[in-house]
């Protein structure tokens, strides 16, 4: 009995950090067959033609530049929507609203953060392209800003689910504290609350940047997908493409080992390193909180 | 003089856990009022009564009066802001903001937009004094506030109601989580501001209850069981379940 017992608990202990081991695993061999097959480029294809601006893979232009300029754009245009949207709608469900409406609006929003891209992709084509076109007297409606919009969209329930948390954790005790010192109920929430859950609302924002830097299918959708260096403000009314559309679009046909190829695979080293930058980033600001936290109450 | 007149006060909470029913009650100024009695019995509902904190629970059903120097401040009409920054509060947990000590105390006077320096540091020292504060921390004010120990957070914390200079001070078992030195304290220095201000305190234990008293109300339950000066309430008290409770028969 006493044994039999002894060896289901080992089995048991072995078999959960097994998978918790294997999550390392994954990420480590998905970043070696990255390599592996992106490194190539560097001596397949020239490094001039890589730092060009010409993207046209069938006459061997592999100018990657227009398509990280695409991306970036894209990301920061939703940011600005995501972030004012997202944080607006974390304080709203956590400070401000009445119970039943919060037991509404959380769901509604997690169900939002569910919905499958190709959906608001869809939406894109059809109603919001044709929209802006007519209303910014755009050429065309597939623009950055119509990605900027709709990846804003995506990013704004990863950025409310987050941040509502780090709102919901402050403990109660802060705010009845401020309230009791003759606090209005907004300058509870700017000057107590809020600087309270700081570092969780910022792993909100870069969480929401991480998602929409790797989001794919709606922006292959919407952005009009030419390969256009975009550098100025105004880039954001023309179309651009972004490196994730980029992959999805033509790793289907390219010829495996080709020079084309393993430029894919390298534009797809490129985007790992930035979204793992964001992740770094956002988990190094939770850590200085943390860290100064501890210094504090120790 | 009586600085509150609590008429026929009831309330109710959405979840129907604890309520207060008919409580009448007057209490005096410049001297320690304490409510006390078993957990669950309305203190703290009460003293949230006071600085109108229950506006932002969910509240099913109250009614009564509560007066305060003749004016009722249950009525919709109230500037609670104004209200609060008049009756300042003690919590059971020293809640410091996550500033530095004088952040902390001058944090009330800045949101009720004082902008003035000299007003501001003078406001720092003759809280901490008043707090029994100002030996202790004078060298490091501008030190996180959460450094402090316990007791001298707390302590903090009764600075910091008093840096908006209130009326009444209430304190919702200030000292339950204090050692007996830091508690000896906050004590001595509620005996000091009595002189000044009005003083509405729930004890953590009875004993503290007796020391500190000038006035005292016993409560069981929602009610109000019994209410005299503190001396005579503790060594002979007129209700049966009061001195049940005094001398460690229930509770």
């Amino acid at each position: 009995m006493e044994k039999s017992l002894n060896w289901r608990e080992f089995v048991i202990t072995r078999l959960v950090k097994a998978s918790g081991y294997s999550a390392i695993l994954f990420v480590a061999l998905i970043f070696f067959f990255l390599v592996r097959e992106g490194l190539p480029t560097f001596w397949k294809a020239d490094i001039t033609s890589l730092l060009s601006t010409r993207w046209y893979p069938i006459e061997e232009y592999y100018g990657i530049l227009p398509l990280i300029t695409g991306s970036l754009i894209v990301t920061l245009g939703a940011t600005l929507v995501a972030v004012p949207l997202g944080i607006g709608t974390a304080v709203y469900i956590s400070e401000i609203a009445p119970r039943w409406m919060r037991e509404i609006l959380k769901p509604l929003v997690e169900l939002l953060g569910g919905l499958p891209s190709v959906v608001l992709g869809f939406l894109g084509i059809l109603l919001l392209s044709p929209f802006l076109r007519v209303f910014l007297d755009l050429p065309t409606g597939l623009t950055a800003l119509t990605g900027s919009l709709l990846l804003g969209g995506i990013a704004v329930p990863t950025v409310v689910s987050v941040a509502e948390d780090a709102l919901d954790a402050v403990p109660r005790a802060y705010r009845e504290g401020a309230w009791a010192l003759g606090a209005t109920r907004w300058q509870t929430i700017w000057r107590v609350t809020f600087p309270a859950a700081r570092s969780g609302v910022l792993t909100a924002i870069m969480l929401g940047i991480g998602r929409a830097i790797g989001e794919t299918m709606t922006v292959m959708m919407v952005t009009g997908n030419a390969p256009v260096l975009a550098l100025k403000l105004g880039s954001l009314f023309s179309p651009v493409r972004t490196m994730t559309a980029t992959i999805a679009a033509e790793m289907g046909e390219v010829a495996s080992g080709s020079t084309h190829y393993h430029v894919l695979f390298f534009i797809g080293m490129v985007l790992f390193l930035i979204s793992m930058g964001v992740n770094i980033a956002a988990s190094s600001v939770v850590f200085r909180a943390k860290k100064r936290a501890e210094r504090i109450l120790s | 003089m009586d600085k509150i007149i609590i008429e026929n006060l009831s309330l109710q909470y959405a979840d129907g856990i604890e309520s207060l029913r008919g409580i009448s009650l007057n209490i005096r100024e410049k001297a320690v009022t304490v409510l006390f009695g078993p957990a669950g019995g309305g203190k703290s509902t009460l003293l949230r009564c006071l600085n109108r904190l229950n506006d932002l629970t969910e509240v099913k059903a109250s009614s009564g009066k509560i007066l305060i120097d003749g004016k009722n401040i249950l009525d919709p009409d109230v500037d609670v802001i104004a209200l609060r920054r008049k009756i300042g509060m003690v919590f059971a947990r020293p809640v410091v903001l996550p500033l530095s000590i004088r952040g902390n105390l001058t944090y009330g006077l800045e949101l009720a937009g004082e902008k003035r320096r000299s007003k501001l540091e003078e406001a720092v020292e003759r809280s901490l004094k008043l707090a029994a504060l100002w030996e202790e921390v004078n060298d490091r004010l501008d030190d996180p506030a959460i450094a402090l120990s316990g007791g001298q957070q707390q302590r903090l914390c009764l600075a910091r109601s008093l840096a908006l200079q209130p009326e009444i001070i209430l304190l919702d078992e200030p000292t339950s989580g204090l050692d007996p030195i830091s508690t000896g304290k906050v004590e001595a220095a509620l005996q000091e501001l009595k002189k000044e201000y009005t003083i509405i305190l729930v004890p953590h234990s009875v004993q503290q209850a007796a020391r500190t008293a000038d006035y005292a109300a016993f409560f069981l339950q929602g009610e109000l069981i019994e209410y005299g000066e503190g001396q005579s309430l503790f060594t002979a008290p007129r209700q049966k379940r009061t001195e049940e409770y005094v001398t460690g028969r229930f509770g």
